[in-house]
């Protein structure tokens, strides 16, 4: 491997959960030196959160840690001791970047503030990913992901017109990040050129009301509330997921132009109700759906999932099937092909896999590395990157500071 | 918004060529947003993309597509037929001055008129090209089709294998696509890295962002290392409880939890309740450190859920959100896109911003910034652009085309 592209770039990391470990694990896969400072006081929720290797628990065996927090280095310093500030300070005096994703105002509490922070170190970026901000009368409203998803917007369109909304799980969780790790990189190139750093104060909820922004308008101008679709589209059908041979198995059709339905009538042998004039045109399609996606089903439901995929792509008909876990770690050619999967080998659940950044370099790709163990690396980093002597350390470990 | 007005962001020195559909635009909008000079090119007549709804006041006219006008703000427009050789010769001069080109085509495609990455490079060595396609540039799905329900399928989206009634089909979010803005937004990262690298090497590059790889973010853990896959729409415990409940306008998501987190969870909104009137004495009294999804009885739960239930239905969403931040309980409301208008963090965020659409006579409301940095925030510079509305600044002014020029590229549509 050559030079990482972000290798030079210092980030002491306070984030925890999902949001924050995620937006410097592309940081961190990308080359940057990610110091992920925790503690066993109060151990970062995906180190005691299932699932776990054999489920056996130990902060060491999640999979979701070992899995968003690749390419770091852990460091354990218990911020509640008054040394453990301090010590935390000196990885700021030495961070490019600092990022947190506590609920609002923790970090200030902490001791930990911007203001602090840029006394320290004047040309400091620092990403404050809080649910809601750090201002505005929601600032310091905890939450998870999927209620972030709620109050976003997202909840109200997923499911079924006559049922309550769907559950997207924590889908705000997969947008934030994209929002925050862009914005560091931004502010990294404006601090190169101008010398400034900046305070980067993101709302994950601002992140994610971008993504309903085309609805959002729909509302301001039109005064059209959009409502739950379940997977109809105005523009296409077929347009929804169908049954396949197996159990709960399903491929996603998706038919939007003419072209695509001829194609579509020939994957199935044309049998007489694709002839049928109901069907002939998008328009007659959309006001006999109902019919349609019950023809459509009952040819699809005679085939797997991936030979119904495979046979209406080759022929040009956008499908896709409703892939699992396994299937996408096993079986999906395109992403064995692009190597999306890394494996990995950990001291403690031996071999697994995690996936690398979407985005592929030609020049500088990501490389992706085991996630640390919990405080794997306090003894050398406060050793490489602050200078301390052993008899240093020693002392911090004693008095409790490095826990 | 006129250009005069346009002042400093984070990328305010690099200028971006996006030649994107759909599948990519929300690119070229962030980095406009972050203060880039975003070009988009249209081809003669305008995008397709300027055909997707909804529209302005339902009139579905290009120049009135209000997904258009969300996913292109603070960017500039020109229209250029790049099939064309003429067409081809102008974008080849736009790329010497540029640092980015940002582009969805199928694999291969600029490569057929000699505007691939290998030939750009000579022109620039210092361009990054950022390709936005369903499955990547490489491997047997390369050409494969794919929009948003798709990419959702092979993607394993959360509702579409993990959440869900099971009595339905897997299902995505509604209208738009997500798999374009997840790609369009993670794009920016991959053109930022690139550019990051760019910076200490002097070289350009290319950027390869598989939406597929893009939608593929739901955890697979489970699997890799116990052989475990959790079956659609299954529960992972022995009891039925409530996730998402009614109230008296709508719906709010809520979940009752015992142990140390009911303190954060469960008895401020019994407390709650209680101020009400709407917490009897059992509730009142209920021993919240035992009480677990996995111990407490199918029967307690329900008993506990009626009253709840009545108290949400006598309270809006607001209220409830109001009394979930005064009485510090982890509750929120599934809001609608009235709700999100109405917010009072939202707007003490100033995240709304008003731009002006001079032609239509109005001033439309945008989500503005996501982040509120102390310095440079990101901003809409402009509303999204008309078709070809900077053809004459950029060909006359700025590749010193004379008016008849121009005017001939007009008659012979490569402009």
């Amino acid at each position: 491997m050559g030079r990482l592209p972000l290798e030079g770039v210092k980030v002491a990391d306070f984030c925890w959960v999902w949001t924050g470990p995620t937006t410097t694990k592309v940081l961190a896969d990308f080359g940057a030196t990610v110091v992920k400072i925790e503690s066993y006081k109060r151990l970062e929720t995906w180190r005691i959160q299932p699932p776990f290797k054999d489920d056996v628990p130990g902060p060491n065996r999640g999979a979701i840690f070992n899995s968003i927090n690749t390419s770091k280095r852990s460091v354990t310093i218990n911020i509640a001791h008054p040394k453990g500030i301090e010590l935390a300070k000196k990885f700021v005096a030495w961070a490019d970047v600092v990022t947190e994703n506590y609920a609002g105002g923790s970090m200030e509490r902490m001791g930990l503030g911007y203001e602090v922070l840029r006394q320290i170190k004047p040309d400091i970026i620092m990403l404050s990913s809080a649910l809601m901000g750090q201002t505005g009368p929601w600032y310091n409203s905890p939450g998870y992901g999927d209620q972030l998803t709620a109050i976003s917007g997202m909840s109200q369109i997923s499911g079924w017109p006559d049922r309550i909304p769907g559950e997207v799980g924590y889908y705000t969780d997969y947008v934030a990040p994209r929002f925050n790790a862009l914005t560091i990189l931004a502010a990294l190139d404006y601090r190169r050129r101008t010398g400034k750093g900046l305070y980067l104060d993101i709302a994950q909820h601002q992140s994610s009301v971008h993504f309903v922004g085309p609805i959002v308008l729909d509302y301001v101008v039109n005064k059209r509330v959009a409502a739950r679709q379940g997977n109809k589209d105005n523009h296409a059908a077929p347009h929804a997921t169908y049954p396949c041979k197996g159990s709960d198995r399903w491929c996603a059709i998706a038919v939007f132009t003419d072209e695509e339905w001829q194609k579509f009538c020939q994957v199935t042998g044309q049998p007489a109700w694709t002839k049928d004039t109901k069907f002939a045109t998008v328009q007659a399609r959309k006001e006999n759906e109902e019919e349609l996606d019950t023809l459509v089903s009952a040819w699809t439901i005679n085939y797997t999932d991936m030979e119904v995929m495979t046979r209406l792509q080759t022929a040009g008909v956008p499908a896709g099937l409703v892939a699992t876990a396994e299937d996408q770690m096993e079986h999906d050619p395109q992403l064995k092909h692009r190597h999306f999967y890394w494996e990995l080998e950990h001291p403690e659940i031996g071999k697994y896999r995690a996936p690398r950044q979407p985005c592929v370099l030609s020049k500088t790709p990501c490389e992706v590395r085991r996630a640390p163990l919990i405080g794997e690396h306090t003894e050398a980093t406060l050793k490489e990157v602050l200078s301390m002597s052993d008899e240093q350390i020693a002392e911090l470990v004693i008095e409790g500071v490095l826990e | 918004m006129a250009e005069k007005e346009k002042t400093e962001g984070m990328l305010s020195p690099y200028r971006v060529l996006d030649l994107t559909d759909e599948k990519g635009l929300m690119c070229g909008k962030i980095m406009g947003d972050l203060g880039a000079d975003v070009i988009k090119i249209e081809r003669p007549g305008g995008d397709i993309a300027r055909n997707i709804g909804p529209f302005y006041h339902d009139e579905a006219e290009p120049e009135k597509s209000l997904f258009w006008f969300a996913l292109n703000t603070s960017k500039r427009g020109i229209t250029l037929d790049i099939e064309e050789l003429a067409g081809q010769e102008i974008f080849q001069k736009l790329v010497k001055t540029a640092d980015f080109v940002i582009e969805s085509f199928p694999p291969g495609y600029l490569d057929k008129f000699g505007l691939g990455y290998s030939a750009l490079e000579k022109l620039n060595p210092r361009i990054i090209m950022v390709s936005i396609t369903p499955f990547g540039q490489n491997g047997p799905y390369k050409d494969y089709r794919g929009p948003d329900l798709v990419l959702w399928a092979v993607g394993g989206g959360p509702c579409m294998r993990s959440f869900g009634d099971t009595d339905r089909p897997p299902f995505r979010i509604s209208y738009h696509s997500q798999a374009h803005l997840h790609a369009g937004t993670e794009a920016v990262v991959g053109a930022l890295v690139a550019l990051y690298h760019r910076q200490t090497s002097g070289d350009g590059q290319c950027v390869d962002v598989s939406i597929q790889d893009c939608m593929n973010f739901f955890p697979t853990g489970d699997w890799d290392l116990n052989r475990r896959v959790q079956a659609r729409g299954q529960s992972l415990i022995p009891v039925r409880v409530t996730h998402i409940w009614p109230c008296k306008d709508g719906y709010v998501m809520w979940r009752y939890t015992g142990g140390p987190m009911a303190l954060r969870y469960s008895i401020p909104l019994v407390n709650w309740m209680a101020e009400e009137g709407m917490a009897d004495d059992w509730l009142k009294s209920f021993d919240w450190a035992n009480f677990s999804h996995y111990t407490t009885t199918q029967e307690i739960i329900d008993r506990i859920e009626e009253q709840t239930v009545r108290f949400f239905m006598s309270h809006t969403k607001t209220e409830m959100m109001a009394g979930a931040i005064k009485h510090r309980i982890m509750l929120y409301p599934i809001s609608s896109t009235v709700d999100l208008l109405d917010s009072p963090q939202l707007a003490a965020r100033d995240f709304w911003t008003e731009v002006e659409h001079p032609e239509l006579g109005t001033t439309i409301t945008y989500p503005g910034k996501w982040a509120n940095s102390s310095d440079v925030p990101p901003k809409i510079s402009r509303r999204a652009p008309l078709i070809g509305e900077h053809n004459r600044e950029i060909y006359e002014k700025e590749l010193g085309m004379s008016r008849e020029q121009v005017r001939k590229l007009k008659r012979t549509k490569v402009i």
